[in-house]
């Protein structure tokens, strides 16, 4: 190298380093020790409104069998776990994890005044709102937002998704979503992506295009991390094959391999069953517990499971009378399930559906699910949950 | 002010009024004064047009074998088929009526018009899974969008889409049901803090009776309507729903409420509160005469300050709309519009909930700008795209139908040609590559892109460099 060169790329590089602002420091950088004692959240979305009562049947309760006679579950076929609820028989993956102790359930989980619209329920589960409150960021952003000790890389929530669910976008900070680390790795490494952001920064002060180059900067820093880190680990699990256990062996790839991101966010569609339930609850159902039954044992296996928490959840149950087609409308209280190797009630958390006191023909809520959230919030991600729910809600003791 | 500030100003003017300008207009238009350019606006070459996507008489038979269908107890399977004839039918409607509107503002003469109706449709956000009352809503925003805002909302109000999403369908004497009381005055007009939960109440009594009959057409119904005195704003009397609203809009917060909006869309992310209450009392005197109050913003001279320009992230429609237009693209499969709308969080006559997109920053994740800055060269280049959105939740139902979760194709080509020869061809021989540059961007093209593009050979490869930087997603 000439000389000359030599003292102007010199001169250019410690200037850089001047001006470079803090966020633009390659987070791959940091002492990797950190944090190296912290739990995993994953969040199991099912959506479109998964009927909770065929999913856990109050086999028990004859109200369940008067008012379902054309698609209730018949006590024998039900997997039984007390004298009054069971498993719906394509969950029978599931029972093996419960009777470790690894799975709780919460009955009648919901929220004032509910709404039977699948968009705006999603809506008020996403973002943690009341049922007459419009907010424009999710109860996971606003944990990124909180700018707490676990939450400071752009990578501490992952979805495993082409595009971010509302959840996962705060106001400052937003997760990150990608099926393939490896695709988004090559994305962000094509010459003229790295050259648009190695160039020059001037523009990191501008209000909006500022942002746009701080989210490349991250996105491609995160993308670097995510695969550099992952593709050392080789999976050792089988894993069936469905698009929706795909999406958790991409989740076990990333906690086995000790990903410093703290929340993931799977989902799996097409519960709105209308019409002949029967047969497409079942198929669902079972597509779920087979995947489910994969990566919790997956995780047992790689000693993670003690430092995970799976919630499941979907944006409202189903009316407690059938349809006329055999099938199911839009309700509003619902079953949780809950996975992990810590949980400190196992089993069914609290008292099954009261089905003769319903309202308008729905289940009442006895658990609103930001009591959950902030559980979750406070126990399990260590942050006060009033400073991401807006106000304090009780804590629970499932964990 | 001189020619060069004066090419700046009427691209930005076009930018943010409608979706961008052609190159040999921008240079005929430079040669005047700027409030020509920004009456020229408001002349529409071609009256606006409504769209009509679903023909009424389509519409009218369809109610009336629905009606009658779910008037049976039991349904033959020939009636069954005709019931999901029927769900099929409306959700290819939705589709057309969303790529009429995108193709419409494409090819609009009339670019304002289409943008104001952009405007409304995210002010009155609102879902209707019927296709015809949701090209009737549409309607009812193009025909005055730049009309009055009081016969705007009141005919908003009274469209069967809104009454249906709000629930005045189930506001009656004795059971009033808030939602559209709520809404109105939260979201439509005056803003949280203007009003009290009693203005609610009183508000929705008054609302009760306002509903829709089977041809799609507005109805008071007498029987189901509150005729006792009701308290609203203090006031005592036996108000009905257009009385509400006219003492919502006797209230100045409602033009300050309004404006603030508007200039959060067309001029800054961050309100600046003088120029809010500037265009507010403007409006106001104006009794609420939309055109009154875009002149006065567009003529304004803080709406071509530095701060104003260049600095607007571009919704995931205008971005599509300025591309498409820009180049004259032909969708061979438009349904890739609606995906694209969907993966980048805009899909039209979908909005997130009745308080609309939330636009601004909000529209940036790092999945959403990846696929921004790849979507021009898919887009110009006929690239394939590798990306799959998400359902929306209300397909849930037609993907549990689905006998086999089928994985859907992960790559589609976007299959769209750019007309490069036309886009080419507006330009002088000697343009450089800079200049291009300078053209296609609005925030100042400084050394970085200068460098970037200047050892190009063509134009082409400089366009599709500029188009797919972070600088083009603002306007």
């Amino acid at each position: 190298m000439e000389r000359r060169d030599f003292l102007r790329k010199a001169a250019f590089a410690a200037a850089g380093t001047m001006v470079v602002p803090a966020f633009m420091k390659p987070f791959e950088a940091l002492a990797l020790d950190e944090l190296s004692l912290y739990k995993n959240l994953v969040v199991v979305q099912l959506s479109g409104g998964n009927d909770g009562l065929n999913t856990v049947v109050p086999f028990g309760n004859d109200i369940y069998y008067q008012m379902r006679n054309g698609i209730a579950i018949k006590p024998d076929d039900v997997i039984k776990l007390n004298d009054m609820q069971g498993l719906n028989p394509n969950l029978s993956c599931l029972k093996e994890l419960y009777d470790q102790g690894w799975m709780s359930i919460i009955n009648d989980v919901g929220y004032p005044n509910p709404d039977r619209s699948h968009f705006r329920s999603m809506d008020i589960w996403q973002t943690a709102s009341d049922a007459n409150q419009y907010l424009s960021t999710g109860w996971i952003g606003r944990y990124l937002d909180s700018n707490c000790q676990t939450c400071k890389f752009p990578y501490t929530a992952i979805e495993v998704d082409d595009s971010l669910s509302l959840a996962m976008k705060g106001l400052s900070k937003k997760g990150i979503a990608l099926k393939d680390p490896a695709a988004l790795f090559r994305n962000t490494n094509e010459p003229f992506f790295r050259e648009m952001i190695q160039s020059d920064k001037d523009h990191l002060d501008e209000e909006n295009l500022g942002y746009l180059y701080k989210t490349m900067i991250e996105t491609s820093s995160s993308a670097n991390y995510i695969q550099n880190t992952s593709k050392i680990y080789k999976p050792n699990y089988t894993y069936p094959n469905s698009a929706f256990a795909n999406q958790l062996k991409t989740v076990s790839k990333f906690i086995c391999s000790g990903l410093k991101t703290r929340v993931y966010y799977v989902s799996l569609s097409g519960f709105d069953t209308h019409v002949n339930q029967l047969n497409q609850q079942g198929r669902l159902l079972q597509q779920y517990a087979e995947g489910m039954n994969a990566f919790v044992k997956d995780l047992h296996q790689n000693n993670k499971l003690e430092d995970t928490l799976v919630i499941t959840f979907s944006e409202f149950g189903r009316r407690v009378a059938q349809n006329a087609s055999n099938g199911t409308d839009h309700g509003t209280a619902n079953n949780m399930f809950l996975f992990g190797g810590r949980l400190k009630k196992q089993g069914i958390y609290n008292a099954a559906p009261d089905l003769a006191n319903l309202d308008n023909g729905d289940l009442k809520y006895q658990v609103d699910f930001r009591e959950v959230y902030g559980t979750i919030l406070d126990k399990w991600l260590d942050v006060n949950n009033s400073q991401v729910l807006n106000k304090r809600f009780n804590t629970l003791g499932f964990i | 002010m001189d020619r060069k500030d004066n090419f700046s100003n009427i691209k930005h003017l076009y930018n943010r009024a409608g979706f961008g300008i052609a190159y040999p207009d921008l240079l005929q238009l430079s040669k005047r004064k700027l409030n020509k350019a920004v009456n020229g606006l408001f002349v529409s070459p071609a009256p606006g047009t409504d769209l009509t996507t679903v023909k009424p008489d389509e519409f009218k038979q369809q109610q009336l074998l629905l009606s009658s269908l779910n008037g049976k107890k039991e349904l033959t399977p020939e009636e069954k088929q005709q019931r999901e004839d029927i769900t099929k039918g409306r959700n290819e409607k939705s589709r057309d009526l969303n790529l009429n509107w995108v193709q419409r503002m494409i090819s609009t003469p009339n670019p304002l018009l289409e943008k104001m109706t952009l405007f409304w449709h995210g002010h009155f956000a609102c879902r209707a899974n019927n296709p015809f009352y949701a090209q009737q809503l549409n309607n009812i925003q193009r025909n005055n969008a730049l009309g009055s805002f009081k016969t705007l909302l009141m005919e908003v109000s009274k469209s069967p889409a809104m009454l249906d999403y709000l629930n005045n369908q189930q506001n009656k004497k004795g059971h009033p049901n808030e939602n559209f009381s709520r809404e109105l005055m939260e979201l439509f007009t005056l803003g949280r803090g203007n009003y009290t939960e009693t203005d609610i109440k009183e508000a929705a009594r008054s609302f009760t009776g306002w509903a829709y009959n089977k041809t799609g057409e507005f109805e008071f119904n007498p029987k189901t309507h509150d005729a006792l005195q009701k308290t609203f704003f203090g006031k005592t009397g036996n108000f009905d729903g257009e009385a509400i609203i006219d003492q919502i809009l006797a209230k100045p917060e409602t033009s300050v409420f309004i404006c603030r909006k508007l200039y959060t869309f067309f001029v800054n992310d961050t309100p600046n509160e003088t120029h809010v209450k500037e265009l507010a009392t403007h409006f106001y005197a104006q009794q609420y005469d939309i055109t009154a109050l875009m002149k006065q913003l567009f003529n304004a001279d803080w709406f071509y300050s530095k701060e104003n320009m260049g600095n607007k992230i571009k919704s995931p429609v205008e971005f599509l709309v300025n591309l498409s237009r820009e180049f004259y693209v032909t969708y061979n499969k438009p349904q890739i519009l609606i995906q694209l709308q969907s993966s980048l969080g805009q899909y039209l006559f979908n909005p997130p909930n009745v308080a609309g997109w939330p636009g601004g920053k909000n529209w940036i994740d790092s999945s959403s700008l990846m696929l921004r800055l790849k979507i021009p060269s898919l887009v110009l280049n006929d690239g394939i795209l590798d990306f799959d959105g998400k359902a929306d939740p209300e397909e849930e139902a037609v993907i549990a139908l689905n006998k086999k979760q089928k994985p859907r194709p992960v790559k589609s080509y976007v299959n769209a040609q750019a007309d490069w020869p036309k886009f080419l061809s507006c330009f002088p021989k000697d343009m450089k590559q800079t200049e291009m540059a300078a053209f296609l961007l609005e925030p100042t093209v400084g050394k970085k892109i200068s460098e970037l593009v200047s050892s190009n050979v063509n134009l082409k490869n400089t366009v599709i460099a500029v188009t797919s930087m972070p600088e083009y997603q603002l306007c």
